[in-house]
C-alpha cells in the first residue's frame, strides 16, 4: 500500500453507533464524549452550542432589559412637557445607548443566539461547524457589550446617536472618547457577528441530515442561511466605517473631514449600506420563527413553501439596493429618488407574499390559538402597520416633511417590534420546553401576550400623531401648546404597560423553568427534527443521525426513524453531506472544549480597548492575539499508525 | 416521547467514509471561502470609498501630491504573481498526499512571505503622501494597510503549517487539507491586490 493510498483508509476500528450498541449503553458513551470539563474552567471553554446559544440569548435579553429602562426613563422625561428630569446632554447620551444597544447588543445577537442553539438541532447533527469560532464569537460580544455599558457607567458613554454621524461624532466637535467607545463596540460586535454567520452557513451547508435536500430545509434554517449571508456581506461596511472614523479620530486621516477632500456623507454611505441590510438581518429570523409556528399551530405545513423561500431570498437581496432611503434628506439626483423610492416599496412585495402565504396556512389548516400563535398573529397585525407606514415614508416627498420626527420612531418601532420582537417573544414560548423541558405557563403567557400587544398600541400609535405634528426625535423636550402632550403622555402609558408585561414574561420563563409543567420531546406535535430528540437535548444531540425523506419528517416518520450509524463514538465525529442533495459524504472530527477561545477574546479586548488611545496598541496587542489563536488551532496528537497487518 | 421511544431503522452505514476530504467537501473550505467573502467585502467597499472620494477631487492625484512610485509596488506585484508557482506546487503536493514536498515548499513560501513583506516596507515609503495630509492619502495608505494585513496573517499561517508539518502531524491527511486550503487562501491574497495595486499606482498617473 503506498502512503497516499494508506492516507485514504479510514481510522483503525473503533466503537461506532449501531443496531448492537444503541439505546441507554450508547447514550452513557456518547454523553461522556460530547460532555463539557468539570468546573468552572469547563463551563468557560465549553464549546457546546447550545451552551453558547443559551448565553448569547441570556445575554440579549439582560442588554434589553437595560435599554428597555432607559426607554422607560425617556417616557418618563417626555411624559409632560418642559419636562426637567433628565437634562439635554444626558438624554443625548441615553437615547444613543438605547438605540446602540438594542441594534448591536439585542437584536441582532439574540436572532443569532437562537440560530445558534437550534440550528443544529433542526438539521439533525451533534455540533455546529467551527465550535471554537462560535464560542470566540459569544465572548467577544460580551466584551463589547461590557465595554459599552461600563464606559456609560463610568461617564464616557456615546451621545452621538446610534448611527454616529460625522461631523458631530469627528474630532472637531466629539471630543473625548465617547465615540471611539461606540466605534470599538462596533468593531467587538461585528467581529462577533460574522464568527456567527461563518459558522451557521457552514453548518447549514455541510451538516444537514442525510437526505434533507435544499428543498427540504425548514423555513427557519432557510431563514437562517439568507441572514447569515446577509451578515457576511453588509457587516464589512459598517466594521470599515468604523474603523475609519477611529482612524480619524485617533491618527488624523481625513476620511470624513470635508476640510481636507473627504466627505462626511461618505459615512452615512458606508453606515446605511450595513444598516438597512441590519433591519432585514433582524427581521429575516423572525419570519423564520413565524412560519414554524404557524405550521406546527395550524397542523400542516407551509402553504406554498417554495413561494417563501423565494420570498426570503428575495427580501436578502434586494435589502442591499435601498440604504439611500434613509439619505432622502442629504440631496440625491432625480434618478436616485425615483430609483430608491421603487426599490423600498419593492421590497415590500415579497413580504407581502410571506404574509399572505401564513394567512393561507392558517386558513387551511386547524389553528389552536395557543400563546405562541397569538404572538404571531399580533406580529401580522402589528407588522403590517409598520410596512404601510413604511410604504409611506419611501415616497420621497413625503419623507421629506416627516424626517427625523416621532412618525419615523412609530414607524420602525412597529416594524422591529412588531416585525422581530413579537415573534421572539412566540419563539421563546415555543421552543422554551426543548431547551428547559418545561412548559411555560399558558395563563400568564397570554396575561403577558395581551399586555404587550395592546400597551405597545398604546405607546407607539400616538407617536405618528405627534410626528405629524411636528416633534421632532431626539430632543429633551417640548413645549406646551402645541398639541404634543396627550400623544406624550398615551406613548409614556402605554410604554409602563409594556414594562410590566415585560415582567411579567421574565417572571413567566422563572416560574417555568423551576416548577414548570414537564414537556414531552414533542409537546407541540411540531414536524422538524428538533422534536425528534428529547427535552432538553443531550450533549450530543442525537443518539443516532437521522435520515430525512420529507418536509415534515416527523409528520411523516411513522413508527420508526429512519437513521445512520457507523459514527464514532469515542471521539466527537461529525458526519459532512453534500451541499445541494444532502448525501452522506465524510465523516470529521469537531474541535473538543478550549479555553483558549475566552483568552483570544482576553487578548483581542486589550488590543482592541488600548488602540482607542494608540495606534501602537494595535502593532503589540496582536502578538497575545496571535499567540492566543495559535494555541487554539494546535492540533491534537495525532492518532498512532495502524500496525501492518502481517498476513 | 423521545427519540429513545421513537425505534431506530438501521438504514444506512457510514463507517466505510472518509474521515478528510479537498475543496468543497471539507467543512474548513468553506469557513475559507466564507472569510475570503468576508475580506472580499472590506476590500470593495474600501474600493468604493476610494471612487467616491475621488469624486470630491478636479484631479487624482490631486495637486500638489505626485502618483506613486512605481518602481517597490511593481517589484511587489511581480514576486507576488510568482509566487504561485510554489504556491500551485503545494496546492498539488498536498492533494497528492506528497508530504515530502510540501515540507520542501513551505519554507520556500515562508521566505517568499518575507520578501514581500519587506518590499511593502519601501511601498509605504514610495507613495509620495501621508495619511494625515489628505483624503486620497487616507484613502491610498487604507487600501495598502488593508491589503498588508492580509499577507501578514498568510505569513504567520505558512509559518506555523510550516512547523506543524514538520512534526509528526503532518503524516495526518487532514493537516494536507490545511495546506491545501492555506495555498487557496494566498491565490486570494495576490488576486485581490491585483485591482488594489491599479488603484494606488496607476489610476493616480492617469487622472493626475
Amino acid at each position: 500500500m503506498t502512503p497516499a493510498e494508506r492516507a485514504k483508509q479510514p481510522p483503525a476500528d473503533v466503537a461506532r453507533d449501531g443496531p448492537k450498541l444503541t439505546g441507554a449503553k450508547l447514550d452513557k458513551r456518547l454523553a461522556a464524549t460530547w460532555s463539557n470539563p468539570p468546573g468552572f474552567l469547563g463551563w468557560l471553554s465549553s464549546v457546546d452550542h447550545k451552551d453558547i446559544g443559551r448565553r448569547y440569548i441570556v445575554t440579549a435579553l439582560a442588554f434589553l432589559a437595560l435599554a428597555g429602562t432607559l426607554a422607560i426613563v425617556m417616557r418618563l422625561q417626555l411624559s409632560k412637557p418642559d419636562n426637567d428630569l433628565v437634562g439635554a446632554a444626558r438624554y443625548n447620551e441615553i437615547f444613543t445607548m438605547h438605540g446602540t444597544t438594542m441594534m448591536f447588543l439585542f437584536a441582532v445577537p439574540v436572532m443569532q443566539g437562537m440560530q445558534i442553539y437550534l440550528t443544529p438541532l433542526m438539521l439533525g447533527t451533534r455540533a455546529n461547524a467551527f465550535p471554537r469560532l462560535n464560542a470566540f464569537s459569544y465572548w467577544t460580544y460580551l466584551a463589547g457589550g461590557c465595554l459599552l455599558w461600563v464606559a456609560f457607567l463610568l461617564n464616557i458613554g456615546p451621545d452621538i446617536g446610534w448611527f454616529a454621524y460625522p461631523p458631530l461624532s469627528g474630532p472637531q466637535y466629539g471630543v473625548g472618547k465617547r465615540t471611539d467607545i461606540w466605534a470599538q463596540m462596533v468593531t467587538f460586535t461585528e467581529v462577533a457577528a460574522l464568527a456567527a454567520a461563518v459558522s451557521l452557513t457552514a453548518t447549514i451547508l455541510k451538516q444537514r441530515a442525510p437526505g434533507m435536500s435544499l428543498g427540504r430545509m425548514p423555513i427557519f434554517i432557510w431563514a437562517t442561511l439568507v441572514t447569515s449571508l446577509m451578515v457576511i456581506f453588509s457587516m464589512p461596511s459598517v466594521a470599515l466605517a468604523s474603523g475609519m472614523l477611529l482612524s480619524d479620530r485617533l491618527v488624523g486621516t481625513h476620511f470624513y473631514n470635508p476640510a481636507e477632500q473627504g466627505d462626511a456623507l461618505l459615512w452615512q454611505h458606508l453606515f446605511w449600506f450595513f444598516g438597512h441590510p441590519e433591519v432585514y438581518i433582524i427581521f429575516l429570523p423572525a419570519t423564520g420563527f413565524v412560519s414554524e409556528i404557524v405550521a406546527t399551530f395550524s397542523r400542516r405545513s407551509i402553504v406554498h413553501y417554495p413561494i417563501v423561500v423565494m420570498a426570503l431570498v428575495a427580501t436578502g437581496i434586494l435589502a442591499f439596493g435601498l440604504w439611500v432611503h434613509h439619505m432622502f434628506a442629504t440631496g440625491l439626483p432625480r434618478i436616485g429618488y425615483s430609483f430608491y423610492t421603487a426599490a423600498s416599496m419593492a421590497v415590500s412585495i415579497p413580504t407581502g407574499l410571506q404574509i399572505f402565504c401564513w394567512i393561507a396556512t392558517l386558513w387551511e389548516g386547524r389553528p389552536r390559538f395557543q400563546v405562541p400563535l397569538l404572538y404571531v398573529i399580533g406580529f401580522i397585525f402589528t407588522f403590517v402597520i409598520g410596512g404601510l407606514t413604511g410604504v409611506i415614508i419611501a415616497a420621497v416627498p413625503l419623507d421629506l416633511q416627516l424626517h427625523d420626527t416621532y412618525f419615523i420612531v412609530a414607524h420602525f418601532h412597529y416594524v422591529l417590534i412588531g416585525g422581530a420582537v413579537f415573534p421572539l417573544l412566540g419563539a421563546i414560548t415555543y421552543w422554551f420546553p426543548k431547551a428547559t423541558g418545561r412548559l411555560m405557563s399558558e395563563a400568564l403567557g397570554k396575561t403577558s401576550f395581551w399586555m404587550i400587544f395592546l400597551g405597545f398600541q398604546l405607546a407607539f400609535f400616538p407617536m405618528h400623531i405627534a410626528g405629524i405634528n411636528g416633534m421632532p426625535r431626539r430632543v429633551y423636550t417640548y413645549p406646551a401648546g402645541m398639541g404634543l402632550e396627550l400623544p406624550n403622555l398615551l406613548s409614556s402609558l402605554g410604554s409602563a404597560v409594556v414594562a410590566v408585561a415585560v415582567l411579567l414574561f421574565v417572571l413567566n420563563l422563572v416560574m417555568s423553568a423551576r416548577g414548570g409543567r414537564a414537556a414531552p420531546a414533542n409537546p407541540w406535535g411540531g414536524a422538524s427534527l428538533e422534536w425528534a430528540t428529547s427535552s432538553p437535548p443531550p450533549k450530543y444531540n442525537f443518539l443516532h443521525i437521522p435520515i430525512v425523506n420529507s418536509l415534515a419528517p416527523l409528520w411523516d416518520a411513522g413508527e420508526k426513524m429512519a437513521v445512520v450509524h457507523g459514527l464514532r463514538i469515542d471521539d466527537r465525529e461529525l458526519l459532512l453531506t453534500t451541499v445541494v442533495s444532502a448525501k452522506a459524504d465524510v465523516r470529521e472530527p469537531s474541535a473538543e472544549p478550549s479555553l483558549w477561545p475566552f483568552i483570544a477574546t482576553i487578548a483581542l479586548t486589550v488590543m482592541f480597548v488600548c488602540s482607542i488611545f494608540s495606534p501602537w496598541a494595535l502593532a503589540i496587542g496582536i502578538v497575545p492575539v496571535a499567540i492566543a489563536l495559535l494555541a487554539w488551532f494546535w492540533p491534537k496528537s495525532p492518532e498512532p499508525e495502524r500496525e501492518p497487518v502481517i498476513s | 416521547m423521545t427519540d429513545r421511544d421513537l425505534a431506530p431503522s438501521f438504514i444506512e452505514d457510514v463507517s466505510a467514509l472518509p474521515t478528510h476530504a479537498f475543496s468543497h467537501r471539507s467543512l474548513t473550505w468553506w469557513g475559507i471561502m466564507a472569510f475570503m467573502v468576508i475580506e472580499g467585502s472590506f476590500f470593495a467597499l474600501a474600493i468604493a470609498a476610494y471612487f467616491f472620494l475621488m469624486a470630491q477631487e478636479q484631479q487624482w492625484a490631486p495637486g500638489p501630491w505626485q502618483p506613486p512610485g512605481l518602481v517597490a509596488g511593481t517589484l511587489f506585484t511581480l514576486v507576488m504573481l510568482l509566487s504561485e508557482i510554489p504556491n500551485s506546487m503545494i496546492k498539488k503536493a498536498a492533494e497528492n498526499y506528497d508530504v515530502a514536498t510540501a515540507r520542501q515548499l513551505l519554507p520556500v513560501m515562508t521566505a517568499i512571505g518575507l520578501l514581500l513583506l519587506v518590499i511593502r516596507g519601501f511601498e509605504f515609503n514610495s507613495l509620495h503622501v501621508l495619511w494625515y495630509e489628505s483624503a486620497y492619502g487616507s484613502i491610498i495608505w487604507a487600501l495598502l494597510f488593508l491589503h498588508t494585513t492580509h499577507i501578514v496573517t498568510d505569513w504567520g499561517d505558512t509559518v506555523v503549517l510550516w512547523r506543524l508539518m514538520k512534526t509528526p502531524h503532518g503524516k495526518d491527511p487532514r493537516r494536507l487539507v490545511d495546506t491545501e486550503e492555506n495555498a487557496l487562501y494566498w491565490r486570494f491574497v495576490w488576486l485581490a491586490w491585483l485591482p488594489i495595486y491599479v488603484l494606488i499606482y496607476w489610476v493616480p498617473r492617469l487622472f493626475h
